[in-house]
């Protein structure tokens, strides 16, 4: 087991909060970890840090984390964020959710919140399934894998959430592994510094549902499969279609520099205000 | 912005949104929806100016859960909609109640079922505020029948919202919405605008949901340096989840208690000449204008009835309902639906006392003549 490292317990709610919630080899602690080092190494108050999420496993982080911390409704975090973050753009706004919740329910609001470029960091457990209530299929089951309400096998395709959310205009789309740690503590930092909606897309096993129902082996196998089925985008730009097929693209996927939303809105006050500055007697 | 102690022509809507401002309004997520949009509409205009957000949100479930978002890092917040649009933001109310978060929800009900009559008026939506949510737990709903009392019935809201931390329904309709009136504006001086109330303890002590003597707790605000929990789970003192049997009892007493335990700064009803009269028409909203109609055209006839109002929709006036009206003969109840309140008035009343419905749910209004109609039928 890794250690926990102290300072990592300057930002968990240690003694009031665990045990926590999710299963043994359950891949959300990982992101929670990673999220944790990224606010860390950006030297971040915690007072300035403001977590939001919906409904799911995922959507749990929050009580655990010493931030100021937002537990919303199944598919609205970022509609609670985007109020948050305009009514006090000083908070530092991340929202976490799971694949269900970001895609499905909250499908709506995320392309919203990327084509405001409002600057809010989501970050996306796809663990594939709805795992808190059971492992029913969601937006991002492959097509072909079995789940408690796809017992037939995945008959609908999946979403690309990665491209979804770069064409509906985030300024930032990444996708990360909890098999490759580092490397994902470095994506959400990135996320994190960059101006505008940003997205994290953390692949991560859910061996409770997802992985019994799809004979996918424990979790450490479901790790291994992480590494094993997984290229980084700088190694893929040298891959032919053919050699990607199956295989999951890791790394910055696409980054853009666009005004932010907030930024946007006080232009807008200023420039109403000074029109009436102007016709004022 | 506003014309404090001067005297205009001004819409219902348009009353909202100014009392809305009056009260130092400072974020309007909506979605548009006839017959509410102008409130949204004159606050796109106006919240700029004051450095206030206004933002149309891409539905009414991201509308109110902005809304509460923006409530929680302190501004004083608000939201407006009609029929299709307050379903969708029911589970956004209970979360509201739940977590204690002061905003104001105004509904401009027109007629229903579904997209149903959209331009047309109706008071389909009073159970639904009420009942509408999943689970238990009381509401505060306010419905005015004139243009001044959209902008005084704003303010009251906003401070009846933050003053209980809870959000507070205000149910008009779309006569009242759309009405246009000559209104005389209070003066500043005169009106009151409360905050919620902020807590004193140090950062380390504090609980978002401490128990106090009236039930309502001090709130802080995210970024103000008190780092709380909020989620819809049942919470414990602090805010975190919980299921002990203690803590829920705790928790769901104190969000009926808050309400029920003051029931005299909330309950507020209007009568006229009901003491005096074995008739009694029982109305509220834009309906309670044709009630007082009705009762000066009876007078003319020599027909003696009186009017009794409902101000405060929730929590109900039992207590006034029973003490006034449960002697009378008639009670006649007009309302435009399918019986809502009526049932109310029943469930107060012995049965000796005849209840008269006179409903309308074809959107239009219900007129002075149909009251007359009624009363003089059992006159
Ligand atoms: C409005 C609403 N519908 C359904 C649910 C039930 N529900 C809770 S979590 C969840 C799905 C969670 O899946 P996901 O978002 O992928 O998160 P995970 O648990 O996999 O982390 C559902 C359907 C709910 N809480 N609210
Ligand atoms: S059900 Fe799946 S996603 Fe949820 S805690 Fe267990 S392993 Fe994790
Ligand atoms: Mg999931």
């Amino acid at each position: 087991m890794a250690a926990i490292l102290p300072y990592e317990y300057k930002y968990l709610r240690a003694k009031k909060k665990f045990p926590h919630v999710w299963c043994p080899g359950c891949g959300i602690g990982i992101v929670m970890g990673s999220i944790i080092r990224a606010v860390d190494s950006l030297g971040w108050n915690k007072n300035d840090v403001m977590l939001v999420s919906g409904i799911g496993c995922t959507s749990r982080m929050p009580v655990y984390l010493d931030f100021n911390t937002l537990h919303t409704m199944h598919g609205r975090a970022l509609a609670f964020a985007t109020g948050v973050k305009l009514a006090n753009p000083e908070l530092r706004v991340i929202a976490v959710m799971g694949d269900g919740d970001a895609l499905a329910i909250g499908g709506n609001h995320i392309i919203h919140a990327a084509r405001r470029n409002i600057d809010i960091t989501s970050i996306i457990v796809n663990n594939f399934n709805y795992g808190m209530t059971g492992g029913q299929h969601s937006p991002t089951t492959p097509v072909n894998a079995i789940t408690s309400t796809s017992p037939h096998g995945m008959i609908e395709p999946d979403f690309d959430t990665c491209a979804l959310l770069s064409a509906a205009g985030a300024s930032f789309v990444a996708r990360a592994t909890v098999y490759h740690v580092v490397e994902m503590d470095g994506l959400i930092r990135q996320a994190l510094e960059k101006k505008g909606f940003s997205v994290v897309e953390a692949l991560s096993p859910c061996p409770t549902n997802f992985g019994r129902a799809n004979r996918l082996g424990d979790a450490v196998k479901m790790m291994e499969g992480l590494r094993d089925n997984s290229v980084t985008a700088v190694k893929a730009s040298g891959m032919t279609p053919e050699e990607l097929a199956g295989k999951i693209v890791r790394g910055v996927l696409s980054e853009r520099e666009a005004p932010e939303y907030t930024e946007l809105y006080r232009g807008l006050c200023a420039r109403v205000q000074g029109a009436r500055a102007e016709v004022a007697p | 912005m506003i014309p404090w102690g001067e005297t205009r022509l001004v819409q219902g809507n348009e009353a909202i949104a100014l009392g809305a401002l009056a009260s130092e309004v400072r974020f309007f997520g909506g979605y548009p929806i006839t017959p509410s949009t102008e409130v949204a509409e004159i606050l796109a205009r106006k919240l700029p100016e004051v450095d206030g957000v206004f933002i149309q949100m891409e539905d009414e479930i991201a509308s109110i859960s902005s809304v509460m978002g923006a409530s929680l890092a302190g501004a004083r917040a608000m939201t407006a909609t009609s029929g299709p649009g307050f379903s969708l933001m029911q589970e956004g109310l209970g979360y509201g109640c739940l977590a204690e978060i002061p905003f104001v929800l105004v509904n401009v009900m027109r007629a229903g079922p579904s997209t149903g009559l959209p331009t047309q008026v109706s008071q389909g939506d009073v159970m639904q505020a009420r009942w509408g949510t999943h689970g238990d737990h009381p509401v505060i709903a306010l419905c005015p029948s004139s243009v001044r009392e959209c902008f005084d019935m704003t303010i009251r809201a906003f401070n009846l919202s933050e003053e209980f931390r809870t959000p507070v329904l205000l149910l008009s309709d779309e006569v009242i919405g759309h009405m246009r009136e000559r209104v005389t504006f209070p003066r500043r001086e005169d009106v009151r605008i409360l905050d919620r109330p902020i807590p004193q303890t140090p950062k380390e002590w504090y609980e978002h949901y401490h128990p106090t003597p009236s039930n309502v707790s001090p709130m802080a605000s995210y970024g103000s340096g008190y780092r709380f929990h909020v989620t819809g789970l049942t919470h414990d003192r602090q805010g975190f989840p919980t299921r002990r049997i203690d803590e829920v009892v705790e928790k769901m007493a104190r969000l009926k208690n808050k309400i029920v335990r003051r029931l005299d700064e909330l309950i507020e009803v209007k009568t006229h000449n009901v003491e005096k009269s074995r008739v009694v028409i029982f109305a509220y909203g834009s309906v309670y204008r044709s009630a007082l109609a009705a009762q000066v055209m009876l007078e003319k006839k020599h027909k003696k009835v009186g009017v009794f109002r409902p101000v405060t929709l929730w929590p109900f006036p039992d207590r006034e309902v029973k003490e006034l009206l449960d002697e009378k003969d008639v009670i006649i109840v007009p309302e435009l639906n399918q019986g809502q309140l009526i049932h109310e008035v029943e469930r107060l009343t012995s049965d000796c006392v005849r209840i008269l419905p006179v409903q309308r749910v074809d959107g239009y209004a219900i007129t002075p003549e149909q009251i007359v109609q009624a009363a003089l039928e059992v006159m």
